[in-house]
């Protein structure tokens, strides 16, 4: 799966060598007249770089910095002087901003001194017959004359006219040339900062500037109608832009688009939505060409598609330029000298050795996967901090005034360490950290080698982490994904399909801006590559969904938002439709989140009144909706950094008080957001397999894994270990799928549906990353020893047929998807016009829709959006699915008289994670039951 | 156990449970059949009704039943503002009304107010759900009481219209005062139930036996949180029950244990 990009003629290439090529030479030591080494073109054969590339002036300034362009910064030059797209992937820390830039730079500086002898790429912006010696202010004069876009005169009758400006009252304005795309806001502020150095110190008359959720409506209006040269922006403003009148305009004269951090944005309903975008701007301007920028990826022909049109029919890439490899990383597997954990993720017993890693270092950044284990972390971290280090806590979470302090205090080197989770995956660069810890299973090799790039951010050192497991099966997880570091072997997830609750936004949004026709629509759509597949029939139904549900019953045609005129073009019906759009654009719905705020404890200890406490209060952050609905009043839990004690819900606020308890009653509840990536489950099963391999395994690991198969059996690589036992009262089936705690879940629910069915009296069941444990009244061990039950019956992929279909029909997790395509789609508004309703004054409930809906048009394009998420997201279908054939024939029982050493780990889990299969009434009975008790015990005094 | 808990005469405890006998009350019924009993008997100033799991209350000695906020045409209410909810909430709602109806063959059918979503929604009802109505109402009384969303109701929908209705100790209208022997609607109640990190929210009857807030009956109609202060006007929490329509039978649970 993993390309090898080796060089093709350099003396000190170690063809076929595991460890990636050290290529970021300073200038010493890098003959630029030589062929390029780290290149890899897929179409195209390398051209001799060289310093020619680069303008006299950049190169003075390389010059003065005492640095040398990179080799993949001039191929980035080259590609654009070819007029090529390309995917530039680089590791961190390799100028990869500076390299997507210097095209641009170069270009818009050659308006002052262009290249001799090479004229420059004449677009739509109409500025063809520029001299060489015309100056910028002559240009612009004469761009007023002719707006940039005579093509879109019409378009331009709401906001003024380039040519109705009138003389000086704006900088001068040559149309966009460059648009930048970040994931993130901050990220797109960092690099507007960082551009300002180069551009001043060689005074170029390059303007550039940001635009996202927090600019002002004034500068918002200049940049429409004085566009900069360069603007920096996040896919939502983007598409927000195309939305607008101005979309033709603005974007007429654009020549090239940077898209940072690529492989993180196409992985999610974000990256549908900016090729979608993408796909309108190749229209609007058919010159621009596309930089994407990103860390290495298990595929990049596949991720270079999305910089290029997709024509019909078959798959086109930009060209690819690898930037050579940094530095191999330093990953080693925290030895404890403690026991090692058989469950849970909080990695206790490892803190003292994290917090004399941390002392040993200047600055390091400790990762781990959920919120409430850096809660649990950065408390007990404090607890021990004796030597007072400035450990300070990061997460999506807290108040962003909070973050931005840490982040701050982290750039101007004032911590020792921050404990953070995902929330720093991404994003600005800090230079000096020196350690990255990773605590918790490493998920996946891709992941786990972009948060160790985020220490040390230049490229020729080597990145130092440690990794900490925190349970025994992290063990092989953790060893694993070092193996998989150490070939640099990716396994990031293939290319999405587009989804059908994007392309309605997107659809109606297009209408929204100019009127289209459905034919136009459908080819341009095409060109995405998420959407290179995209049948006519789900093109037409989502467009009928836009414009009045889409639904069999046709009661909806008089209040359709978006209408066919004369011609037969599409357009906006009202402008509410265009306002609420605006007010809703977007594909990231949270979770409801609701404030955290710290107030005085109540005096009644479970009172539960609200009017007894004091509002106002300060604000700690936020906490998932979905969090505080599974605690009753008086429960504790850790919140910023403490224990706190649940008071009230009032609306949308959480009312908490310090409490002065030293552990939480309601423990962290998740193991992880991300599940372990098919890859490394692979690799673990591979691992296991592998007895010889076992040496690489700490002592208690290894006598774990003797042990087990002297018990019962250690899986081989392709097989799935059924075991069953006998445990107080109650029988258990455990099996060992490695396929992740949301599979893991989904297969759960089919199973216990079937075993109930087998009268095996299933109770419920648990699972982890690694493991599946049911419970039941039935003798498992009896039914499948006397042929009543098959275990190749029972893990039938038939499962995925009738079983899925009636249970999807009723899963919360079903719901809480259709709930997020439902917003996305436009159905229901996140923001109302006029009224900003909290999440928790919602009109209807999402649910009862559901309900309705999959009883009375089950195929509704809504429904299908939904299941198709539910193939990769919260149910994870698909590899429940390719588990199920992966396994066919190769089920192993072993009936056991107890508990297999394998099995101890996920059956600890029971009580401690929630339990899943236990269905409503049981829990409202409980509490029914706990009403009668009450009213018998009354009696009784 | 009658008479153990206020308003509770009978709680059903359904009769294929008990082989789960001595197992974890969490688990009991996970996967049982659909229990034949799903209903409970409630007394409300000393009458006694049938609270069904539909959401709809039988008063037996006066072959009456009572649903509240149907809501209908709630969605083409939403689709005339540009939310296009799907179209088939009065059809599933009408569906409905129409089992508990033949499940009870009623002399008289109490419809307790926002019957209707909005002033005009009588008059977007299709021709199919318009005669589904009429045959719900052939051979009964039908009495719509008007309610804050339908406050003025035509003559053509079939049956009366009034404001309030009182028979015997019980008194029909659609907002609640708290008086005694009320049935009343307009609040939607709805009770959450957390066990083990894990929450259910459900709708239900809030009663403490001398006046009960029907469940909302329509398809979309969403709910209020009976430990909202609007339900601290009416009741004392340590008397409020909630009779929660669970998936296959109903469950009293004290307000008190509810978050």
């Amino acid at each position: 799966m993993l390309r090898r990009f080796a060089p093709r003629n350099d003396g000190e290439g170690d063809l076929g060598s595991k460890t990636p090529q050290r290529s970021a030479r300073r200038c010493g030591d890098l003959d630029l007249r030589r062929p390029n080494a780290y290149l890899a073109g897929v179409s195209i054969a390398e051209p001799e770089l060289s310093l020619d590339l680069l303008p006299e002036r950049f190169q003075r300034w390389f010059a003065a910095r005492g640095w040398a362009p990179r080799d993949h910064q001039l191929a980035l030059l080259d590609k654009a002087r070819a007029n090529r797209s390309a995917l530039l992937i680089a590791p961190t820390g390799a100028g990869k901003t500076l390299a997507g830039f210097l095209p641009s730079l170069v270009e818009l500086s050659s308006n002052l001194s262009p290249p001799a002898g090479r004229g420059r790429l004449v677009g739509a912006a109409g500025k063809s017959g520029e001299g060489a010696d015309e100056s910028l202010l002559e240009q612009a004069a004469r761009s007023a004359e002719a707006p940039p876009h005579p093509a879109l005169q019409a378009a331009l009758a709401a906001p003024p006219s380039p040519r109705a400006r009138g003389e000086g009252r704006g900088p001068p304005s040559r149309g966009l040339h460059t648009l930048y795309i970040s994931p993130l806001k901050a990220l797109a502020v960092d690099i507007a900062r960082n551009l300002e150095a180069p551009i001043a110190q060689m005074k170029l008359p390059i303007r550039v500037e940001t635009r996202t959720g927090d600019t002002p409506v004034s500068r918002r209006a200049r940049q429409r109608k004085y566009p900069p040269d360069i603007l920096l922006t996040t896919p939502e403003q983007l598409a927000l832009l195309l939305a607008s009148d101005d979309g033709p305009y603005l974007f007429g004269s654009l020549k090239r688009i940077v898209l940072d951090e690529l492989h993180a944005l196409v992985t999610s309903k974000r990256g549908d939505l900016l090729s979608l975008d993408l796909a309108r701007l190749w229209r609007l301007a058919p010159q621009v060409r596309a930089i994407g920028l990103s860390a290495t990826v298990a595929d990049p022909d596949e991720l270079a598609r999305f910089l290029v049109p997709q024509p019909d029919g078959h798959a086109l890439s930009a060209d690819i330029v690898i930037a050579g490899g940094a530095a191999p990383p330093i990953v080693e597997m925290l030895d404890t000298k403690e026991r090692l954990p058989w469950a849970g993720h909080s990695a206790r017993h490892a803190l003292a050795e994290i917090y004399d890693l941390i002392k040993a270092n200047k600055t390091t950044l400790v990762f781990v996967n959920t919120r409430s284990q850096a809660e649990m972390l950065f408390q007990e971290l404090w607890r021990m901090n004796d030597d007072n280090l400035a450990i300070a806590l990061h997460h999506g979470s807290l108040d962003v005034g909070q973050r931005r302090k840490v982040e701050d205090a982290m750039a101007a080197g004032r911590l020792r360490a921050v404990v953070c989770t995902s929330s720093l995956d991404l994003g600005v660069d800090w230079g000096d950290v020196n350690l990255v810890v990773n605590v918790g299973a490493p998920k996946g090799s891709s992941r786990l080698m972009q948060r160790i790039g985020r220490a040390n951010h230049r490229i020729d050192e080597a990145s130092r982490a440690v990794l900490v497991p925190s349970n025994r099966f992290e063990v092989l997880e953790c060893v694993a994904a070092i193996d998989a570091v150490a070939e640099n072997a990716q396994d990031t997830p293939p290319q999405r399909k587009g989804a059908l609750d994007v392309l309605a936004q997107h659809i109606l949004g297009r209408a929204c801006g100019e009127p289209f026709f459905a034919d136009d629509l459908y080819a341009e759509v095409r060109s995405a590559a998420p959407y290179a597949d995209l049948s006519r029939a789900d093109f037409d139904d989502t467009l009928d969904f836009v414009a009045t549900g889409g639904y069999a019953l046709k009661s909806y045609e008089r209040f359709a938002r978006i209408k066919q005129d004369k011609q037969g073009k599409w357009r906006v019906a009202n402008p509410r439709v265009r306002q609420s759009y605006r007010l809703n654009v977007g594909t990231i719905v949270e979770e409801a989140m609701l404030k955290v705020k710290l107030v005085r404890a109540s005096r009644g200890a479970k009172s539960g009144s609200t009017g007894a406490i004091a509002r106002g209060g300060k604000m700690l952050g936020q906490i998932e909706e979905g969090f505080i609905e599974g605690l009753t009043l008086g429960d504790t839990f850790v919140f910023g950094g403490e224990v706190v004690r649940y008071e009230a819900l009032v609306e949308d606020q959480v009312y908490v008080s310090r409490a002065h308890d030293k552990d939480a009653r309601v423990p962290s509840y998740l193991g992880g957001k991300f599940p372990l990536s098919t890859y490394l489950a692979e690799r673990v099963r591979g691992l296991l397999a592998e007895p010889k391999s076992w040496r690489a395994l700490p002592d208690q690991v290894r006598e774990w894994l003797s042990l087990q198969s002297h018990a019962s059996r250690v899986p081989a690589k392709r097989e799935l270990v059924v075991e069953t036992f006998p445990r107080a009262n109650k029988y258990y089936l455990v099996c060992y799928p490695f396929e992740g705690r949301l599979a893991h879940q989904t297969l759960g629910m089919l199973l216990t549906r079937r075993l109930e069915r087998a009268r095996a009296r299933p109770l419920g069941f648990v699972a982890n990353e690694y493991a599946l444990a049911v419970w039941g009244l039935g003798d498992l061990s009896h039914m499948i020893r006397h042929g009543r039950l098959d275990l190749d019956a029972l893990f039938d992929p038939d499962m995925l047929g009738d079983d899925l279909e009636a249970w999807l029909a009723e899963s919360a997790l079903m719901k809480r998807t259709f709930r997020y395509c439902a917003i996305i789609s436009g159905l229901i508004a996140r923001r109302f016009a006029g009224e900003e309703k909290t999440k928790r004054q919602v009109l209807f409930s999402t649910d009862l829709v559901y309900d309705v809906l999959n009883k009375h048009q089950p195929d509704h394009v809504l429904l299908r959006a939904a299941r198709a998420d539910a193939a990769t997201g919260l149910l994870d279908l698909r590899r429940v699915g390719d588990m199920l054939a992966r396994i066919r024939g190769r089920i192993v029982h072993k009936e056991l008289d107890r508990v297999s050493p394998l099995a101890v780990p996920v059956m600890l889990e029971i009580g401690r994670e929630p339990v899943y299969g236990e269905a409503s009434d049981e829990l409202l009975a409980e509490a029914a039951d706990e009403l009668v008790r009450e009213a018998m015990e009354g009696r009784d005094s | 156990m009658p008479g153990l808990v206020p308003g509770i005469h009978e709680y059903s405890i359904p009769p294929s449970s008990s082989w789960m006998a001595g197992t974890s009350p969490a688990m009991t019924t996970m996967f049982a059949d659909p229990l034949p009993i799903n209903d409970c008997i409630v007394t409300i100033a000393g009458a006694t009704f049938v609270a069904d799991l539909a959401g709809a209350l039988y008063w037996e000695d006066e072959r009456l039943l009572v649903v509240s906020d149907l809501h209908l045409e709630k969605g083409s209410s939403f689709a005339m503002r540009g939310v296009l909810l799907p179209p088939y909430d009065t059809v599933a709602t009408l569906g409905r009304l129409g089992a508990v109806i033949t499940r009870f063959d009623p002399k008289t059918v109490i419809a307790l107010g926002d019957s209707f979503h909005d002033r005009d929604a009588h008059d977007r009802l299709s021709e199919t759900n318009r005669d589904i109505l009429v045959a719900l109402q052939t051979r009964r009384d039908w009495i719509w009481i008007a309610g804050n969303h339908d406050p003025a109701l035509p003559s053509n929908l079939g049956g009366s219209v009034a404001d309030e209705v009182a028979i015997g100790p019980i008194t029909f209208r659609h907002e609640p005062t708290g008086a005694r022997g009320e049935i009343a609607g307009h609040l939607h109640p709805k009770a959450r139930v957390s066990r083990r990190g894990r929450g259910v929210e459900r709708r239900c009857f809030a009663g403490d036996g001398m006046r009960v807030v029907m469940p909302a009956f329509g398809s979309y109609a969403g709910g209020l949180n009976i430990r909202d202060a609007a339900f601290a006007r009416l009741f004392r929490l340590d008397a409020l029950i909630a009779h929660v329509l669970g998936d296959h039978r109903l469950h009293a649970i004290a307000a008190s244990r509810c978050c």
